[in-house]
């Protein structure tokens, strides 16, 4: 049973990695949403697998004999209901951003953050900015 | 009564997110009640400080179950002096949003998620439960991943995709580590987790502690896991923006600082090797990376990153004069960076640009300024007498006292590479005329609350570099009960 | 959805009401069996989603209590912080929860402050996600429309 679910969570990992890389916004939400399950799957399994019966403690002992944990599956149950919000809320942004910027190449975003080509002093391009050349002649050394 | 005060890190901030909420509807009575529930804040907060003060830890088991199964709430004086640092960076940022500084879009949404964030940064603070961690800190993302997103233009939206991706990895990497946990020990309370994992194998213990530790280094935005940070926060509104950057990051490092400091204490000795280079190369790229750019808020925001090696590095140093100095470091770092933020957006409002190419002549237009801007800025470098320099010599004493040769020479070349930073800042803001020679300071900026919140912060940095005993006795108070130390 | 269909049309009115009855069923019987205030919430959500298919997201969002998804789900928030205050003000911790039963000579009703927590979960659920779908879908209708205001840039 554990390597089973070993297996699930390696071939889950995997596959969210994967698509969490990819240029396209969806499959990195796609991917999010796997790593997140993945995830999930690691702390369910932390509480003991493989048992059926219900974790009710007999009269007479003190602790759960046989059974599986249920504090891990109470948390997962929160962990799900977070990732579940998170998704939904990553959804819309990426509906959102891929309507506004046109694109859903994660590579042509560049809205907040300037292309690693751009010279260490980009020209600024406000038509308004007329820079004052000779008033500090160092600005023009390191440009 | 410690009932209420224990619970009141989560319970004010979460309150007025719900009075502001339900008021959305009016901005007046919603600005109101946001900044009478920042200030009840920052009454509990000091009564808090001065509960703990003397050495007790208050205490609440949520839903009276006791520990280690229920969710406590524990507050020593390491987490009560964040807590209350936490509510005067509130304070002083959302009396700053009332000025015309840069305010943003007043979404009717964002003063309840500011609130919101707030409570997810003291619950994080506060919390003595692994899973209730995580918990706080999906809180703070989701709340902060609101904020980014509210504006609705372009790059805000592309900024909130980015913080979202690389946060939402670092959660979800927090939880797979939160389950091996409890996989390995059967506990989650911090507490039981330092009396359990003496029963694990040592290269267990190694393996659980390095997925968590990097999962809280995603968060404290550490080499090289950083690259959300300046991708995303210069598209916040100026008083935001220098609440994230005082508090968020911090966040992080705390959770390194309580994982490696005190609930496995001591931790294996390649973990606080790693650590100690991991901070190294974060103070040196983000410094570097700082001196690259030319807009004040991400060199700013690279300074976020810079200054965390440094508290990173006191981690690193471990005992109880490196923890200290981590709990020192942090405040000081957490006043004077959300101050340089706050400057910045008066800066703005004055000169119309965070651009430093576009911008100058503050100086002969408004001299006072550059004196504010000083203080901060003096101090982040570490000049003596004001609080970096303190916070910088506890750090260095120790490296120096552990025979750390390169960390120390680094951190010193970092200073000087920081000193660079602001030195353009001064000589582009205020020192060269402005680019337009018919360019005037506006005379109708509405300043009186930004300057307010600014000198408010300033005196605080004076106080703390001219007055350091105090806070020096109580970082080393509440290091020495760390890692299970008798108090 | 463009060209309105009647049927849809004629049978929200009722599932609406059913689905919603549906949903209260599922959040009292919670209190022993499967059910609660999360799964009932959802359902909720569904009758929502329902109308806005029918009528539009603007509609449905009108249907809301409190006409608003945040409003709803932060009054859902407050419900579970209520439910938690008894037990400070008894002195006990937060959100120790209480149970006690209200005679009706013939007859008693159990109550407790975990309904109430729950009934503030289902109303959260509800306004959370019922404004998470409703964007979506506003943001599925606005996509053909030409330039969007927003990109001031």
């Amino acid at each position: 049973m554990i390597a089973t679910i070993a297996l699930v969570v390696f071939v889950t990992v995997t596959v969210g990695v994967y698509l969490s890389l990819s240029r396209d916004l969806f499959r990195v939400v796609l991917g999010l949403a796997m790593f997140g399950s993945a995830a999930n799957l690691v702390l369910f399994a932390a509480g003991r697998l493989g048992r059926t019966a219900p974790a009710v403690v007999t009269v007479g002992e003190t602790a759960l004999a046989d059974t599986a944990n249920p504090l891990p599956q109470a948390l997962v149950l929160t962990a799900i209901v977070i990732g579940f919000a998170l998704v939904c809320f990553a959804l819309v942004l990426m509906l959102r951003l891929i309507r506004d910027a046109r694109t859903d190449d994660a590579l042509a975003l560049r809205d907040a953050e300037p292309l690693p080509t751009d010279p260490v002093k980009p020209p600024a391009t406000d038509q308004a900015f007329e820079p004052v050349v000779g008033a500090d002649p160092g600005r023009e050394v390191a440009r | 009564m410690s009932v209420w005060l224990a619970a009141s890190p989560v319970l004010v901030p979460l309150a007025t997110t719900l009075v502001t909420a339900l008021a959305h509807r009016h901005p007046r009575l919603q600005r109101i009640l946001s900044l009478a529930g920042i200030v009840a804040f920052f009454g509990t907060a000091l009564a808090l400080v001065t509960a703990v003060h003397g050495g007790e830890t208050l205490v609440i088991a949520f839903g009276n179950w006791p520990a280690p199964f229920g969710i406590e709430f524990r507050l020593d004086r390491l987490s009560a002096s964040l807590v209350l640092i936490t509510a005067l960076m509130g304070l002083a940022c959302l009396v700053f949003h009332e000025s015309d500084a840069d305010p943003g879009n007043r979404h009717p949404l964002l003063l309840p998620q500011v609130h919101g964030v707030l409570a997810g940064v003291a619950g994080a603070f506060a919390t003595a439960d692994l899973f209730n961690l995580y918990v706080w800190f999906e809180v703070m993302l989701i709340a902060a991943l609101g904020v980014f997103a509210i504006g609705g233009r372009r790059d805000q939206l592309d900024a909130s995709f980015k913080y979202l991706t690389l946060n939402l990895f670092g959660t979800l990497l927090l939880l797979i580590g939160v389950g091996a946990i409890h996989a390995a020990t059967g506990h989650l309370n911090y507490g039981a987790l330092a009396e359990a994992v003496g029963g694990l194998p040592p290269a267990l213990t190694t393996l659980l502690l390095a997925v968590l530790g990097l999962a809280f280094l995603v968060k404290a935005g550490a080499f090289p896991l950083f690259a959300w940070l300046p991708a995303s926060y210069h598209t916040l509104p100026g008083p935001i923006l220098a609440l994230f950057a005082g508090l968020l990051t911090k966040v992080g490092a705390y959770a390194v600082l309580r994982l490696l400091g005190d609930v496995f204490a001591p931790p294996p000795m390649v973990l606080l090797e790693a650590l100690g280079w991991i901070a190294t190369a974060t103070m040196l790229i983000g410094v570097l990376g700082a001196a690259y750019h030319w807009d004040i808020r991400r060199i700013l925001a690279f300074h976020i990153i810079s200054q965390i090696g440094y508290i990173l590095l006191a981690t690193a140093l471990a005992g109880e004069a490196g923890n200290a100095a981590t709990l020192f470091y942090t405040w000081h770092h957490i006043v004077v960076k959300a101050n340089l933020f706050l400057i910045g957006a008066i800066i703005w409002r004055l000169t119309g640009s965070y651009d430093l190419r576009r911008i100058g002549g503050l100086w002969q237009a408004r001299p006072w300024l550059g004196v504010l801007f000083a203080i901060p800025a003096l101090s982040l470098i570490g000049i003596p007498p004001l609080s970096g320099f303190w916070a910088k010599y506890l750090v260095l004493f120790e490296a120096i006292g552990q025979g750390r040769i390169v960390w120390t020479v680094v951190a010193l070349l970092v200073s000087v590479l920081t000193l660079y930073s602001m030195t353009k800042i001064w000589l582009e803001a205020f020192w060269r005329p402005h680019p337009e020679a018919d360019w005037t300071a506006p005379r109708d900026a509405r300043l009186a609350p930004a300057i307010a919140a600014t000198v408010g912060l300033a005196t605080i940095t004076l106080w703390i570099g001219t007055q350091p005993e105090a806070l020096i006795a109580y970082a080393r108070a509440a290091a020495a009960t760390l890692g299970g130390a008798a108090p | 959805m463009n060209p309105r269909l009647v049927i849809l049309d004629v049978v929200a009115r009722p599932l609406y009401v059913v689905i919603l009855l549906a949903s209260l069923v599922v959040l009292l019987r919670g209190h022993n069996e499967p059910g609660g205030g999360f799964i009932a919430g959802l359902v909720a959500v569904s009758a929502s989603v329902l109308w806005a298919l029918a009528h539009g997201p603007a509609a449905a969002e009108a249907r809301l209590p409190f006409r608003s998804p945040l409003i709803l789900s932060a009054v859902g928030v407050a419900l579970g912080a209520i439910a938690g205050l008894p037990a400070l003000l008894l002195g006990d911790a937060f959100l120790t929860h209480l149970w006690g039963a209200i005679p009706l000579g013939f007859t008693e009703i159990e109550v407790s402050t975990v309904l109430v927590f729950d009934v503030g979960v289902y109303l959260c659920v509800w306004g959370a996600l019922a404004g998470y779908a409703l964007s979506l879908l506003e943001a599925d209708l606005e996509a053909p429309a030409k330039d969007s205001p927003e990109a001031r840039r």
